[in-house]
């Protein structure tokens, strides 16, 4: 059965060291779900191109084009990798508005790795100050270990490994998600209120 | 198939002018064009209810009386009534009246509001928003049809051996419309009646329209009223009209721009390719709007918005003798459909 991996990056430049750290994850997750013999389709999607039709989501209330592919895309994965610069202390304002316009129940139970970038290690705590909660606010299953990519990372201080090595943790703690859960489609939001709403007698005798 | 046009009765300056008409302008203005709209040969009109600027109509049932007195065809209804925050009682007794004073040239459409400010002003609480609408109208429903009614819930003084008068015309209550955008609750709502579920569809694209009409069919046939293709489906939809495509992309584009629904947004081509927004020639129009069906079936009711965003009342009226013109088209359309 193949798995639907999705990887949301809001990097801003090209190339942009958060886009080399989701394709680092991306490829780490797929080859954890290889060793557990599940097949992964993964997905990128980039944010910067959506940017515009991200400010129309906001002010129309409804996705068009290629931002309501990526919406289904999400909200349809097994699994997300979702990356971000890290901007004033915290993710940016792209990356939020993002997840901010999914429908509500998007990522309801979806194992997802938190990552980010910045110029400097001191930004990390970022990962479990502003992500962690965003994505358990969201009810998405966030795998342990979060990562972070600092400058540093991609030159010769990264030379030991270390960032290697917590992608691959991270991606093998996803895989072990993910292998947990049932595969096929998911309910959107309309057939989740469809089902939650019982027939219309018990509409009437709702307390 | 009937063909009309719905307001929601907005006061917003004319963007090419910087000219905003008087509250008395806009509700006179609001006349003039349920009475133009009879003329040009459409079959309804309909007022929104608003209880907070800048909108206008904030008492449906005294503005259709007085079109009611100035006209002799034309049905007059709303879009919407709300349900939520307006007591069943009051719903019972002004539409009522209203059926008696235009001999029955009437129905109505209720809808929740989606303004949140509102609700408390009327004691109420947004979040009770499916609830309300779903309590008042078991209530409305009631009063219509019983004399004496018995009544205990929780949102209104309780009722013993209340009558509601006057009773419906000839015993007949009024036609009644539940009028959503996408909540399952309010398509299950009006099957389980049996009665008209019109989707808004003006804002959003189609699919939600799809999904929403498809649901209320299935329903109602669930509940042995009919067929599903039989179901009362009503629809909105937004036009501006111009001889061809380019004038009336140029003429309606600064209203567009700044409209305060959509304004500031997607551009005008982006809109008009994603919803069932229709501005163009007659043709484009007409096509259009045919396109329709193909996701929502034969359905019975089609409302065009076509006085806001500051649009002013003599291009409001200059689009209404336009769209008589294309409704006489649909009209040959709706003819060829019906099975010999």
């Amino acid at each position: 059965m193949t798995r639907r991996l999705a990887v949301v990056t809001a990097g801003l430049s090209d190339p942009s060291s958060t886009r080399l750290l989701a394709d680092l994850l991306a490829k780490a997750g797929r080859d954890a779900l290889a060793e557990r013999s599940e097949e992964a389709e993964v997905e990128v999607i980039e944010l910067r191109p959506l940017a515009h039709a991200l400010a129309d989501r906001l002010l129309t209330g409804f996705a068009t084009g290629d931002l309501a592919v990526a919406e289904k895309t999400v909200a349809r994965a097994d699994a997300v990798i979702a990356v971000t610069p890290v901007f004033s202390a915290s993710y940016s304002g792209l990356f939020k508005t993002f997840f901010d316009v999914l429908e509500p129940g998007s990522l309801d139970g979806t194992p997802v790795i938190v990552a980010a970038t910045a110029g400097t290690a001191r930004h990390s705590l970022v990962l479990e100050h502003a992500l962690r909660p965003l994505f358990a606010h969201l009810h998405a299953v966030v795998a342990p270990t979060a990562v972070f990519a600092a400058s540093e990372d991609w030159g010769a201080a990264g030379a030991d490994g270390a960032l290697v090595r917590r992608v691959e943790r991270a991606a093998g703690e996803l895989a072990a998600l993910v292998a947990s859960r049932p595969t096929g489609e998911r309910p959107d939001q309309f057939d989740r209120d469809l089902a939650s709403m019982g027939d219309f007698e018990q509409l009437l005798r709702r307390p | 198939m009937e063909y009309g046009i719905f307001t929601v009765g907005d006061v917003t300056p004319d963007p090419t002018t910087g000219r905003t008409p008087t509250e008395h302008e806009r509700i006179k203005a609001t006349v003039e064009i349920a009475v133009k709209a009879e003329e040009v040969g459409l079959d309804v009109f309909a007022t929104g209810q608003h209880h907070n600027p800048p909108f206008v109509p904030s008492a449906p049932t005294t503005t259709l009386a007085y079109i009611g007195a100035r006209t002799s065809r034309i049905k007059l209804s709303t879009s919407t009534t709300l349900i939520t925050t307006t007591d069943p009682v009051r719903i019972a007794e002004d539409y009522a009246t209203l059926q008696h004073l235009v001999d029955g040239r009437m129905d109505l459409m209720l809808g929740r509001g989606n303004t949140g400010p509102v609700y408390p002003w009327f004691g109420k609480d947004i979040r009770d928003g499916i609830a309300l609408a779903i309590e008042n109208y078991a209530l409305l429903h009631r009063l219509w049809r019983e004399e004496d009614v018995d009544w205990e819930g929780r949102f209104r003084t309780p009722l013993q051996g209340f009558t509601s008068t006057p009773r419906p015309l000839d015993g007949t209550p009024p036609f009644v419309w539940h009028g959503s955008i996408r909540s399952p609750e309010i398509a299950e709502q009006a099957a389980y009646y049996g009665d008209g579920f019109f989707s808004n569809h003006i804002f959003w694209p189609p699919e939600h329209t799809a999904r929403m009409v498809a649901l209320y069919r299935a329903r109602f046939e669930h509940y042995g009223h009919g067929k599903a293709e039989d179901a009362i489906v009503g629809l909105g939809g937004q036009v501006y009209l111009a001889k061809n495509s380019q004038d009336a992309i140029r003429e309606f584009r600064p209203y567009f721009d700044v409209a305060p629904v959509y304004g500031h947004g997607p551009s005008l081509e982006e809109y008009l390719a994603s919803t069932p927004l229709s501005v163009g020639s007659p043709e484009q129009v007409i096509e259009k709007t045919l396109g329709f069906r193909e996701y929502a079936g034969d359905y019975r009711r089609q409302l065009f918005l076509v006085d806001h965003s500051g649009l002013p009342l003599s291009t409001v009226l200059h689009q209404l003798d336009q769209l008589g013109e294309v409704v006489a088209e649909l009209r040959k359309h709706d003819l060829a459909a019906v099975p010999a």
